[in-house]
């Protein structure tokens, strides 16, 4: 156990296993996606009461949930980087702020598309939708503060406090932005409540929103793979592996 | 001479900042003139009609205390750690905590205090009901005051890097949101007839949490700061 | 399959161009996210052993110039 957890703080071994992972992950996640994506385009029912326009759900709501539990993912990171100095945890953080803000940008642009045929209008002030704009923020500024510091081993630790706090603060925000929405919900937009899915469309999002993680997993990887490169360019065994 | 105790240390240093905030009276009243100018704005953009203005009234003025709470973050630390004394306060043996919170004490003291003690004359020149003042207020000491926790935050990360204005909005801000949502809703309930107190619960009890761990946030962001 | 014909599929009874303007955008977002991170590593590590090879030739004509 623990020297398995020593080998995750050593780069080499980090970069040679994440590359072995990703061989045969990264195809899988491409063929699972398409897999999906075509199962919920044309082989699925369209939905009795918004047609066929519901087919965006299969994008939309695993982009959603992958983001939100990226910035989970990113607290931990940040909380082991600075709870036990692991270097390669850092990366990690630093690694899931683009991918995120990337999948959260999915989310709200899908949404934005799936509500003009549904709601008549591009963009509604809806809970969920403002949570996720709220989401996009939270990424965008710890990829702000990590740019704006030129040490970056400061830069890592910065963002692993902000991300704390968002931590925190994720919760508190969905909540309020919860309740405000009830407060002033219009009454001319009728939203389809919980209401139960039929399985023959539960099953092709279940696997579009396992693609999902495993595409945030890959993408996650590529960026530390990156990251590593970067940042042991000087050392004996990036010469080797750059120079062969 | 021995160290003094933990709290006469934080009550010199609350002194020190307030004397310090004191000598200079003119940045205890920028925050206050900027609320009074961007209430000008408002009737300006919106239009002077007064049903209209007094129906915004609440986000209006909340929105705006909001943003000179937001203005006057930066400064926060940004002396102290200039000429050294945030240095020395990390190395000096009294708790951090207590020492950050001393901090943020003062500078609540000079800026949410004074604004929501002035918000009720903006109040009356938006056309806000007069029920709603006292709610006002008191929605406006709770929320700023976590204001402040937060953006201390936000000071703290940023203390060390010198284009921190605008970046500290954009970190800040989005924590900003939910204490903006119930503040404006605790004076928008009594000004449509329903009890406020929920709404000020729900702001006593972020301040309660802002209060128990900002400082904790702030201490580490800090050393991080002065280590870089 | 659900749909009688291709075109019907493209068409989706009105929705397609909302429903395959969500498609295009989130797969040009993801090929993004996936080929940076390869485009930028590839760069590096050319960059890197361009810098290994000048710094080997430039201590190879150290050598050269301190044996004469």
């Amino acid at each position: 156990m623990w020297s398995f957890f020593h080998k995750l703080g050593s780069p080499p071994w980090l970069y040679r296993i994440s590359g072995s992972i990703l061989r045969w992950l990264l195809p899988l996640t491409l063929i699972a996606l398409c897999a999906g994506a075509v199962w919920g385009l044309f082989y699925t029912a369209p939905d009795f009461r918004q047609g066929n326009s519901y087919r965006i759900i299969y994008i939309h709501v695993p982009a959603a949930v992958v983001a939100l539990a990226g910035y989970y993912v990113m607290a931990i990171a940040g909380a082991v980087s600075l709870i036990w100095k692991m270097k390669m945890a850092d990366v990690a953080m630093k690694a899931c702020a683009p991918v995120g803000a990337a999948l959260t940008f999915i989310a709200l642009v899908t949404g934005a598309i799936w509500g003009k045929p549904t709601w008549g209008t591009w963009w509604v002030w809806d809970a969920r939708i403002t949570s996720m704009l709220i989401l996009l923020f939270l990424y965008l500024g710890v990829i702000a503060l990590y740019e704006a510091f030129d040490n970056k081993e400061a830069a890592g630790k910065a963002c692993a406090v902000l991300t704390l706090v968002g931590t925190v603060n994720i919760p508190i925000i969905y909540k309020s932005v919860d309740w405000w929405y009830s407060l002033h919900q219009p009454a001319s937009i009728k939203f389809t409540g919980e209401s139960s899915i039929d399985p023959s469309m539960l099953y092709p999002l279940l696997l579009m929103i396992g693609s999902f993680y495993a595409l945030f997993t890959c993408a996650l990887l590529m960026n530390m793979r990156l990251e590593i490169l970067r940042r042991e360019s000087r050392t004996g065994w990036v010469r080797k592996l750059v120079g062969a | 001479m021995s160290a003094p105790g933990t709290l006469a240390f934080s009550g010199r240093l609350l002194r020190r900042q307030l004397v310090l905030a004191l000598r200079r009276p003119v940045d205890i009243g920028n925050p206050l003139l900027f609320f009074a100018m961007v209430v000008v704005l408002f009737p300006l953009g919106l239009g002077p009609v007064p049903a209209a203005l007094a129906s915004f009234a609440p986000g209006i003025l909340w929105i705006i205390a909001l943003l000179a709470n937001l203005l006057t973050a930066d400064n926060l630390f940004r002396g102290d750690f200039e000429d050294g004394s945030l240095e020395q306060l990390l190395l000096s043996p009294q708790p951090l905590y207590i020492s950050v919170l001393a901090y943020v004490l003062a500078q609540w003291l000079v800026t949410g205090l004074l604004l929501a003690l002035v918000s009720p004359l903006f109040a009356v020149m938006l056309g806000l009901a007069g029920a709603a003042i006292p709610v006002l207020i008191a929605s406006l000491l709770l929320g700023t005051a976590v204001l402040s926790l937060v953006g201390g935050i936000g000071a703290a990360l940023t203390v060390g890097l010198n284009r921190g204005g605008m970046l500290i909005a954009l970190l800040i801000l989005p924590f900003y949101m939910p204490v903006l949502i119930f503040g404006s809703a605790a004076v928008q309930a009594v000004v449509s007839g329903m009890p406020a107190a929920p709404h000020l619960a729900i702001l006593g009890a972020m301040l309660c949490l802002a209060l128990a761990l900002a400082p904790l946030a702030i201490g580490a962001a800090l050393r991080i700061s002065v280590d870089a | 399959m659900y749909f009688d014909s291709l075109h019907a599929a493209l068409a989706m009874e009105g929705h397609g161009p909302f429903v395959w303007a969500a498609y295009a955008i989130t797969a040009v977002v993801l090929l993004t996210l996936l080929l940076s991170p390869v485009l930028r590593s590839r760069r590096l590590r050319r960059d890197l052993a361009g810098e290994i090879r000048r710094r080997e030739t430039a201590a190879g004509e150290g050598r050269h110039a301190s044996g004469t």
